[in-house]
């Protein structure tokens, strides 16, 4: 999981254009990851069949009736994706006879009800779309941040401070503060490994673990003493209302501002990467730190640059869960986003189109994830298995095309292993 | 190396006939919940026929904390209830793990998607949450273990620091006068000292945890009182966390070490380090807390002098037996000694005299003529 996979040509042209067309043209680019997905959601579906009792029942008598173990995993499988999508994407028809409620009655009850589910894949997908945008940016700079889980607490407790010891300011300052507040805590949590890089050759991979630690560690204790809310739960005080990211619908639907904030977020990022000399730096020394070096790049400006900026973004995706979703920060904030960001990262091919596809994806999954467990009896834990074999297939793509019987077009880019 | 390629056929034939059945899963299965006109119903009834048959089946949802399932604390013993109840009340019983913050809300409302009847919910994280959904949702029923309403302080803002400010008649906080256990363990602990010195320790400074702390030292106090001797308690310590068993293991360690020979670790699976220390040293003994540790953690059954019991397991099976009759109301249980809501196990090596003092000493406790607290 070391390594990762960086262009050395210089093609920037045609990479950094992230077109749809692509697939149909069997460009592996594009074609990988999606055959990744579709063979990650293969296997869990032999996973999902095999760990169902009623199925290794049904094939203990495979030899006397084939067609009842067949008919069975068919059950458990589709029972369990059913809801999963099902709660994921919610019920086409259920959506559509609530529209027509709303138009002929004015009842938007039904309607709420129905895009329920999208709405919750789309608020798992939000701090999705910063943390993998974090992770990405590391990438394109040579640098692998997996402190972006740290960054992600650090911005949390960062936002929540600043929104709940501000009082009676108006939301149109305090909530950019407070999700300032989520960056530079973010930054300066990617801002030290990055220097350590850049000055002393300290590797990043092991100081933004330790950075992690530090952070998980910080944070207990903050919660456990200065930033304690009154009574006896070990938990902050929650923001202002003037701090929170406005909601779009009625409790208990949760989607917020985050998730525009996150998509324009993700804008800004192609068009720092790929538009400004700053992100054609960083991208040259990401390609080939000696070249950028011969060529009068700072190298040292730019590892620090990279990370206060992925650290950044890792913050403010702590700072739009808790000033979205969850309003007050307590021990087990995140459940691994900023883990979960390296794969998106790595799924998304490090570009910011790619990563919010990833992280929509991802958000599907994970948003459909409680209706499966409740529903198909099938344990959350199956879509960390699918999340992870995607990685897998992503990181491995020899094992896709090997598969799939897909050789490389003949093009120019070669591949290169970096640790 | 031949081997291995076959292996790997193998794998591609199975891959690929998987394929082949896989696919249409993927994208057929929404397909499939458009078809059905009632989307909810359909996974459960392929799933569970019973659900079809008899649809006054009583469904009971448990929404963990972050400790999982399987916690082998009060997640585990809570969900204990719940199978009870699915097997003596033939009601139906799920749960749903939170793995963060976010789940909670998430997970509650996917149940009264479900119409759940009883939900309950564990441990003061779901504090808030749980109080928001049973005000939006009056008609539904929820039980939540360690908690009660209203729980909001001065100044608080219900709703995001606090539940509710009044008392919620569709929920049921299930609340345990563990002290009135411990204390029962403090005097048996007292009695059973060789060193003349005991501990306990904690997880966190939260009153479900100090509770049984101050009940083990009032009843050590207490039995000095009777019998004219200086049994001491070590001074309060606490770990910091419900998970790590080398602080467990640490904590007995220094403990032994200041003289102290019956150890009660209040602070879930961290405890099950202390034991492993007493078990390997045969310096101390342990008061387990929750379940009976003889049989919850019985490889360190030899060093477990007793165990002081929480039994939410039977305070959500009673909650769920309401819900059946259809005579559920909200308020506030507390589990005492006197409803067997809380009590302690079997003191290992007691004389039949101490067997009758705890005994009377219950009595006692009952009838109030020993107070546990001021």
């Amino acid at each position: 999981m070391t390594d990762k996979t960086v262009k050395t040509t210089p093609s920037e042209k045609k990479d950094n254009k992230f077109d749809l067309r692509q697939i149909f043209e069997g460009s592996y680019n594009t074609l990988l990851p999606l055959l990744a997905i579709f063979t990650g959601l293969v296997i869990g579906a032999i996973v999902i069949a095999g760990t169902d009792a009623t199925v290794i029942e049904a094939w203990k008598n495979f030899f006397q009736a084939p067609g009842a173990a067949f008919a069975a995993a068919w059950t458990s499988i589709a029972t369990a994706y059913g809801a999963l999508f099902g709660g994921s994407l919610g019920n086409p028809k259920e959506i559509l006879a609530g529209i027509q409620a709303y138009f002929s009655t004015g009842d938007s009850a039904a309607l709420l009800k129905s895009i329920y589910p999208i709405s919750e894949s789309l608020v798992t997908a939000t701090p999705y779309i910063f943390a993998g945008l974090a992770v990405a940016v590391g990438f394109r700079c040579g640098l692998f941040n997996i402190g972006a889980e740290g960054q992600f607490f650090m911005g949390a407790l960062g936002s929540v401070f600043v929104g709940y010891s501000l009082k009676g300011l108006p939301a149109i300052i305090h909530l950019p503060l407070a999700l300032l507040g989520g960056i530079a805590a973010g930054a300066l949590w990617g801002a030290i490994p990055g220097y350590l890089k850049a000055k002393f050759g300290a590797h990043e991979v092991v100081n933004t673990i330790m950075m992690n630690w530090i952070g998980f560690r910080l944070s207990d204790w903050l919660l456990n003493g200065p930033m304690k809310a009154p009574g006896y739960r070990p938990v902050t005080s929650a923001v202002s209302e003037a701090a929170e990211l406005p909601r779009f619908f009625p409790d208990p639907l949760r989607l917020n501002w985050g998730f525009i904030l996150a998509l324009l977020v993700a804008w800004l990022i192609y068009w720092l990467l790929f538009k400004t000399t700053i992100g054609f730096e960083i991208r040259t020394v990401g390609a080939n730190p000696d070249a950028a070096k011969y060529a009068g790049v700072n190298i040292v400006r730019n590892f620090v640059l990279a990370m206060v900026i992925s650290g950044g973004l890792a913050g403010l995706s702590g700072a739009s869960q808790v000033l979205g979703v969850d309003h007050w920060v307590g021990q087990g904030f995140s459940a691994g986003y900023g883990f979960d960001a390296i794969a998106i990262a790595l799924l998304g091919k490090s570009h910011p189109l790619g990563v919010v596809l990833a992280a929509l994806l991802f958000g599907v999954l994970r948003g459909g994830a409680t209706r499966m467990q409740s529903m198909a009896g099938i344990p959350v834990d199956i879509i960390s298995i699918i999340q992870g074999l995607v990685i897998i297939f992503v990181a491995a793509p020899g094992i896709i095309r090997w598969l799939y019987r897909i050789h490389p077009a003949k093009n120019k880019q070669a591949l290169q292993s970096r640790g | 190396m031949k081997k291995l390629y076959s292996v790997l056929a193998v794998l591609l034939i199975a891959t690929m006939i998987l394929t082949a059945c896989g696919t249409p899963a993927a994208t057929e299965a929404p397909a499939a919940v458009t078809e059905a006109p009632a989307a909810t119903e359909a996974p459960a009834a392929t799933e569970a026929p019973v659900v079809t048959e008899a649809p006054v089946v009583i469904k009971v949802g448990q929404v963990t904390d972050l400790g999982g399932i399987d916690d082998k604390s009060f997640n585990a013993t809570a969900y204990a209830g719940v199978e009870k109840a699915a097997a003596d009340l033939g009601i139906e019983g799920k749960y749903l793990e939170s793995q963060q913050q976010s789940d909670y809300a998430k997970n509650i409302q996917q149940f009264l998607d479900e119409d759940t009847d009883l939900i309950v919910t564990v441990g003061f994280l779901l504090g808030v949450d749980t109080a928001t959904a049973a005000k939006a949702n009056p008609d539904a029923h929820f039980a939540i273990v360690d908690y009660a309403y209203p729980d909001c302080w001065p100044g608080a803002v219900v709703g995001t620091d606090c539940g509710s400010d009044v008392a919620l008649d569709n929920v049921l906080g299930l609340t345990f006068q563990t002290d009135e256990a411990a204390f029962l363990a403090g005097y048996a602990a007292a009695a059973m000292t060789k060193t003349g010195k005991v501990a306990t320790f904690g997880g966190m400074e939260l009153p479900t945890v100090t509770i049984f702390m101050t009940g083990f030292q009032a009843g050590v106090e207490y039995y000095n009182a009777q019998k004219g001797t200086t049994v001491e308690v070590l001074p309060f310590t606490y770990t910091g966390n419900f998970e790590s068993t080398d602080d467990g293991r640490a904590f007995a360690e220094s403990f032994v070490q200041e003289g102290a020979d019956i150890i009660m670790p209040v602070a879930g699976p961290v405890g099950l380090g202390s034991a492993a220390y007493c078990k390997e040293s045969g310096s101390c003994m342990i008061v387990g807390v929750d379940t009976d540790w003889t049989i919850s953690a019985a490889e360190y059954s030899d060093v477990v002098l007793t165990s002081v019991l929480k039994n939410m397991n039977v305070a959500v099976y009673n909650a769920i037996q309401t819900v059946v009759d259809g005579a559920f109301k909200g308020g506030v249980y507390t589990g005492t000694l006197s409803d067997g809501g809380v009590g302690i196990a079997a003191v290992n090596g007691a004389s039949a005299e101490l067997v009758a003092e705890l005994e009377q000493l219950k009595a006692d406790i009952i009838s109030g003529a020993v107070k546990v607290s001021e």
